[in-house]
């Protein structure tokens, strides 16, 4: 990244951004207060969601669902509609976002090829659980949330873990529903970060309709074969959940340009597995974990593929040769070919987009960093530094180059690193976030983890023990 | 968009493998010392500071002589370890004396009573916790994990 896309990047916002999330922070404000309780103030900011939509597709659905909201009803199929506007702007919003920064960056990026929706099969009671749930929590309010209605959410996840089709409405429930828990009762909290709520509930709300249950995601008509430069990786994780998401170089078999790809793998695990335990969770994927830590190449055969997605296969997975990812990215980046998202997956908070950053300088205190490049600024966001990896703020603020992922948040484009050059006693030194996926390979942090002992061996025994008997 | 909760800080799990500030209530399980085969329920109430522990058969431990069992004070030492000190207090509705700093101290200075109460609603769940270690791992992206990023800050 050169300093003059960074300043197209951070030059404005697309038009209409502020009206787009001042339209969904009144319809957030309403899910706050409980659509059992619309006044005059949210009647007119779901008013404005529909008016929003009145030109789409969603247009009549939109209005009489609104309507009926505000006259009191609390019916799934007009909640449905709701949240299926809320995140149709959003969507929009992404898009904006996505475009200025493809535009800034010189990024090619594929669009989305449409298959066709799979035909919903027999009713799942899961799927029924969880838009029950949802919609009572609509009906209650963030502020109505209570001991009782967050305990409801135990049966539904636990429905919806079973079923291994649902396992991103599971993960996604299980997460806001321990959020919700750790803040009871609601209408004590002096804000509720309502707008987070609110995303997850609308994703949770499209993610429990039944047309979702085939998800269009997993259905992949593609297959590809070529050698893939891993760039690095982002790591994401919940009390119950853990997700390395790896962002790739593909280099395809068939002589095709260089495609910008993502593949991730995933874990269910307990609040008390944290740090570099994470990685012992995934002893299935052995080619992937030593082609991050080793920071090898992976030839890969006749992989499916959808969009940029790449569901990791291990089976068909070799490790290649050694190669280093902030010289790939020199080389390759700046052309590779981007992909599109699925429909359901546009959201601003989805944005996470792989930049090289050479030569700048950092300025601020630890935690409020800034990265310099010919005179242009890009904020750095340290809180999405694992805690499974050796990338520290400090290494950050010490930094010269760094792999990272532009993400948008809070009003303005952020730089998540996820690797870095780092001067340490005067020295250069190459720091990642999958350094330590087979073991820590620093001799203190190390020597700290024996300490604490092995978490995932000592709860699988018990698991062992207890859930056999 | 980080997350609401702070991230639980490791700690040693043989002893206690299992604590959580859920159902109005610090509860969990305990390992007997003794006994590998054998396991504590220990609980206290939030609003009440009623405490109780037995064995998950219900079996009343023999430790509570009118004051919380040694099972109940390392319970609440690795919940401080666990949510840190202020999240435990606060849970269990006390303000604490500036000396008391350790969830075994905090025990003691609450103005708690004895009240038999079944295990079996914490050990089923405890049951239920330790099932997410069987839950097979995923090779699909979970894109909404994106609104959860694990991090390094604890807040
Ligand atoms: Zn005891």
């Amino acid at each position: 990244m050169h300093g003059t896309q960074i300043a197209a990047l951070t030059a404005g916002h697309p038009a209409g951004l502020t009206d787009a999330f001042h339209l969904v922070a009144g319809v957030d404000a309403a899910l706050t207060r409980g659509l059992a309780r619309v006044g005059d103030e949210d009647a007119a900011a779901l008013a404005g969601l529909a008016g929003a939509v009145a030109t789409t597709p969603l247009a009549n659905l939109v209005a009489e669902a609104v309507d009926k909201i505000i006259a009191g009803s609390g019916a799934q199929e007009y909640v449905a509609a709701l949240a299926g506007a809320r995140s149709a702007v959003l969507g929009a919003v992404h898009d904006a976002l996505l475009g200025q920064l493809d535009v800034a960056l010189g990024r090619s990026r594929t669009p989305w090829v449409p298959i066709p929706a799979a035909v919903p099969g027999e009713v799942s009671p899961a799927l029924a659980a969880a838009r029950a749930w949802l919609s009572e929590v609509a009906v209650a309010g963030w502020r109505g949330v209570d001991h009782e209605l967050v305990a409801g959410a135990g049966s539904v996840v636990e429905a919806a873990l079973a079923v291994p089709e649902l396992r991103r409405l599971a993960v996604l429930l299980d997460g806001l529903a321990a959020e919700l828990r750790a803040c009871v009762p609601v209408a004590m909290m002096s804000q509720v970060p309502q707008r987070r709520w609110a995303d997850l509930w609308s994703r949770g709300v499209l993610l429990a309709q039944d047309t979702a249950a085939g998800d269009a995601a997993l259905s992949v008509t593609e297959r590809v074969s070529g050698r893939l430069l891993p760039l690095a990786v982002d790591v994401h994780e919940h009390d119950t959940a853990v997700q390395f998401q790896v962002h790739a170089l593909l280099e395809p078999a068939d002589g095709g340009s260089t495609r910008l790809v993502r593949t991730a793998v995933g874990a269910a695990k307990v609040d008390s597995i944290v740090g570099p335990a994470l990685w012992r969770l995934l002893p299935a994927q052995p080619v992937l974990l030593a082609a991050l830590a080793q920071r090898r190449g992976v030839l890969v055969a006749d992989v499916p593929i959808r969009g940029a997605d790449m569901p990791w296969r291990d089976d068909r997975a070799r490790l290649d040769e050694p190669v280093d990812p902030f010289a790939a990215a020199r080389v390759l980046l700046p052309d590779a070919l981007a992909a599109a998202p699925h429909p359901v997956d546009r959201h601003p908070a989805g944005i996470a987009e792989p930049v090289l950053l050479e030569g700048y300088a950092v300025s601020g205190q630890e935690g409020r960093l800034t990265v310099e490049l010919d005179g242009h600024r890009l904020a750095v966001t340290v809180d999405r530094l694992p805690s499974c990896g050796p990338l520290t703020p400090e290494l950050v603020a010490a930094s010269s180059a760094c792999l990272g992922l532009l993400r948008w948040d809070a009003g303005r484009w952020l730089l998540q690193p996820m690797a870095v050059q780092a001067t340490v006693k005067r020295k250069i030194v190459a720091v990642h976030t999958g350094d330590w996926a087979c073991g820590v390979t620093d001799a203190k942090v190390a020597k700290a983890e024996a300490k604490a002992g092995d978490a995932v061996t000592v709860l699988r025994e018990r698991a062992g023990r207890l859930l056999r008997r | 968009m980080v997350r609401v909760v702070a991230p639980a800080q490791p700690r040693k799990l043989v002893k206690v493998p299992f604590v959580e500030l859920a159902d109005g209530r610090l509860q969990g399980v305990v390992s007997s010392g003794s006994d590998a085969a054998r396991v504590y329920v220990s609980s206290i109430t939030a609003s009440t500071h009623a405490y109780h522990c037995s064995t998950n058969n219900n079996r009343p431990c023999g430790g509570l002589r009118g004051a919380p069992c040694k099972h109940l004070e390392t319970l609440a030492n690795e919940a401080v370890l666990q949510y840190g000190f202020d999240r435990v207090a606060r849970y269990l509705r006390v303000e604490p004396d500036v000396a008391v700093n350790t969830g075994a101290a905090l025990l003691h200075s609450l103005d708690a009573r004895h009240e038999p109460s079944s295990a079996a609603v914490v050990f089923s769940r405890f049951l239920r916790h330790l099932s997410y270690l069987e839950v097979p791992g995923s090779t699909t992206s979970l894109p909404e994990l994106h609104w959860f990023p694990s991090t390094r800050t604890a807040r």
